[in-house]
């Protein structure tokens, strides 16, 4: 029987790595199944949480901002406006934060045992998404409680908002993860910058009471805004912002690609300075 | 049939710097200050791990790779096995690699015994197919089937080893590397595990690689052995061959070592200045009869106030058993506050403790709970033991082979009972 041939050679052209990773998709797999086990077995509050945290920010911004501050947010009321913007928000932070911290956590595998690295930030997101569906069951029940009518057609919008989230949050993320490993005290910023994407995305406020054109343009670049147009266009049946949208879809690409090339281009001295 | 492994002009080059390997972003942003005002403060040292190997290994072969510490052994297992890629040259892999540079790698406390095969299994490289398959042996040879159910963290830490084995003695990969996995656990649970491997290997011609310190295990377990020195293959050939070669090179002896300044100080609390060997009179050396005491100082450079540390060292002889380990219990300054300078510390070998043969020396300054090596030098000192049989020792007047790896001046009475 021929065996598979491996050839070593010092670290030489840019690949994605795809094919191996495809190889490598049971321990893909076994990764993010341990990591959502885990999530949900170490509280019994684990379910909970994942819900109870945007819950918790949306009866908050709710009271500020349809009470206090009474803000227009068009065909949606203020609750269900916030939760959708809410729930696809924590899908790209918690994407973003877990896939960031997770080459460190995993220093230990890494420097005993060889494989597609990528699958480490890869299952970080997957595991964002799974705390994603279970805020999505939460929404779709409110929805049933304002009589928010859900039609088929908003299927595609749905996932095109969140396939760009994810795709946006894996980037990023990964790149991340990457800094992380060589320059330690990179994670300290990472909250930071979380923050300011945050207040730069239309969750908590509609987009429309930015009045500049060139701030929208440049708030545009944020992809979360333009994933969070197409869920909430989805939901209302509205018109969608293509600009907006298409801005965040060329960002999302910019920051995918700078991600795996960063990662793919030091991925093979990880285990040496991890 | 064409080799498990080719490998072509290898090498593995490392950077040397005196920080961390990993940098924080605030240096990167400091260093072109530093730069400007003091230009060579940022060299950076170069040294080959590994160079110009060159290797065949066929189909089906037991090789032990042996050398001293820093020799590149698991360097270049890490190579083989992918997981750091080399600066030079190329290998040729047939066949999965398996390798088993620690047990337990992956396993989760909060995960059942069932859940952390799995997992471990998949990280090692089984397919999921193979584990179904598997599952049932690997909980049997493992002897913990009454808590597999229950989460790892309620294990105890033997029978978390054993679990581990026993998932690692259950790969079948064509190719596996082992990398000293087996100097843990309990004896016996060990030599099952050789033993298995052994059986897999010898049925299904599979090839091991071996690295150890332990060269009886070589000897058992390994048919071809190569001998690693400096980063290079100095030897390679039939075990038994190559073993006596290295135990004769091992015979310099080094009575010491001096690190000057800038070097060996990969922390800002203290740095190694000197270690040495000397006999009771103080005058240094590196031969010694089975009599006397063995004097090993060591001076070091405390360079932030009120660090707590202990120092020690650990004692090895030419088959690489790990005759004792030391640090200072006694003295009146260990692990209490220091202050900036330099410190001497001293440990006094008795005499009538070791028997003739070379002795090599690893020290290590440390704080022993928890557990925290600031500094931790392998094989600096080396020296010889030789019988004066103009003095009273154990051998008295036999001077036939006299084997044991102590020698203590045991006291006899024998009295003439009427």
């Amino acid at each position: 029987m021929e065996q598979p041939l491996t050839h070593i050679t010092p670290p030489g052209r840019f690949s994605t790595g795809i094919r191996e990773i495809w190889q490598y998709r049971e321990l893909f797999y076994f990764f993010t199944w341990r990591d959502i086990k885990v999530k949900y077995k170490q509280t019994t509050l684990g379910f909970l949480w994942a819900i109870l945290q945007p819950l918790g920010m949306m009866l908050l911004f709710t009271l500020l901002f349809s009470k206090t501050w009474k803000t227009d947010t068009g065909p949606l009321n203020y609750p269900l406006f916030v939760l959708s913007g809410l729930i696809l928000w924590n899908l790209f932070s918690s994407s973003v934060s877990h896939a960031g911290e997770s080459m460190i956590q995993h220093a230990g595998i890494i420097r005993k045992i060889y494989f597609p690295r990528m699958i480490i930030p890869g299952s970080a997101v997957l595991v964002s998404l799974f705390d994603f569906l279970m805020g999505l069951l939460i929404f779709i029940v409110f929805c049933l409680v304002y009589k928010q009518p859900l039609h088929w057609y908003s299927l595609p919008f749905f996932m095109a908002g969140i396939i760009l989230v994810l795709l946006a949050g894996f980037g990023a993320g990964t790149f991340l993860s990457a800094l992380n490993v060589k320059y330690r005290d990179f994670r300290y910023t990472i909250p930071f910058l979380l923050q300011v994407l945050f207040f730069s995305a239309q969750v908590i406020y509609p987009l429309s009471v930015v009045k500049q054109p060139w701030l929208v343009n440049l708030l545009a670049l944020n992809p979360v805004n333009g994933a969070i147009e197409l869920f909430r266009a989805g939901l209302t049946g509205g018109p969608v912002n293509y600009s907006l949208v298409l801005t965040g879809l060329a960002a999302t690409i910019l920051i995918l690609l700078t991600g795996i090339y960063y990662f793919r281009k030091t991925e093979a001295y990880f285990a040496d300075i991890a | 049939m064409k080799p498990a492994i080719e490998i072509k002009n290898l090498g593995k080059q490392y950077m040397l710097q005196e920080a961390p390997p990993y940098i924080a972003l605030r240096d990167v942003i400091s260093q072109p200050l530093k730069k400007l005002f003091n230009p060579a403060a940022s060299k950076v040292n170069t040294f080959w791990a590994l160079q110009d190997i060159n290797l065949r290994i066929e189909p089906g072969e037991r090789v032990g790779i042996i050398g001293r510490n820093g020799a590149g052994k698991s360097t270049l297992l890490k190579i083989i096995s992918r997981i750091t890629p080399p600066s030079t040259g190329e290998a040729f892999i047939r066949g999965r690699v398996g390798s088993l540079l620690e047990v337990g790698t992956g396993f989760h406390p909060e995960l059942t015994g069932r859940e952390n095969i799995y997992l471990n299994g998949s990280i090692l490289g089984l397919k999921k197919a193979e584990i179904n398959r598997q599952l049932e042996a690997i909980i049997d040879f493992s002897g913990v089937e009454k808590f597999i159910d229950s989460p790892l963290k309620h294990y105890s830490s033997g029978m978390q080893l054993r679990l581990a084995f026993s998932v690692a003695a259950h790969l079948e990969p064509e190719i596996l590397l082992i990398d000293e996995v087996l100097a843990v656990g309990d004896l016996e649970f060990q030599k099952k595990c050789l033993g298995k491997m052994e059986e897999v290997s010898k049925k299904d011609g599979r090839t091991i690689l071996f690295v150890s310190h332990n060269l009886d295990s070589i000897r058992k377990f390994c048919t071809t052995t190569l001998l690693l020195e400096k980063g290079k293959l100095i030897a390679s050939g039939p075990t038994e061959q190559i073993i006596n070669q290295y135990v004769a090179g091992h015979l310099d002896t080094v009575a010491e070592q001096i690190w000057p300044e800038g070097k060996n100080s990969y922390n800002k609390l203290v740095r190694l200045v000197k270690i040495w060997l000397h006999h009771k009179n103080e005058t240094g050396g590196a031969r010694f009869d089975t009599t006397e005491e063995i004097g090993i100082s060591m001076t070091y450079e405390v360079l932030t106030d009120d660090v707590v540390f202990t120092h020690g060292i650990n004692l090895f002889n030419q088959e690489q058993v790990n005759v004792f380990n030391s640090h200072d219990v006694t003295s009146a300054g260990a692990m209490q506050k220091r202050k900036k300078g330099h410190y001497t510390a001293t440990a006094w070998i008795p005499g009538h403790l070791l028997p003739e043969g070379i002795f090599s020396i690893s020290a290590a300054i440390f704080v022993p709970n928890p557990v925290d090596v600031f500094i931790h030098v392998h094989d600096v000192l080396s020296f010889e033991i030789y019988t004066d049989f103009s003095k009273l020792t154990a051998r008295g007047q036999y001077t036939e082979e006299f084997p044991g790896i102590v020698r203590p001046l045991i006291q006899w009475e024998a009295i003439n009972k009427e």
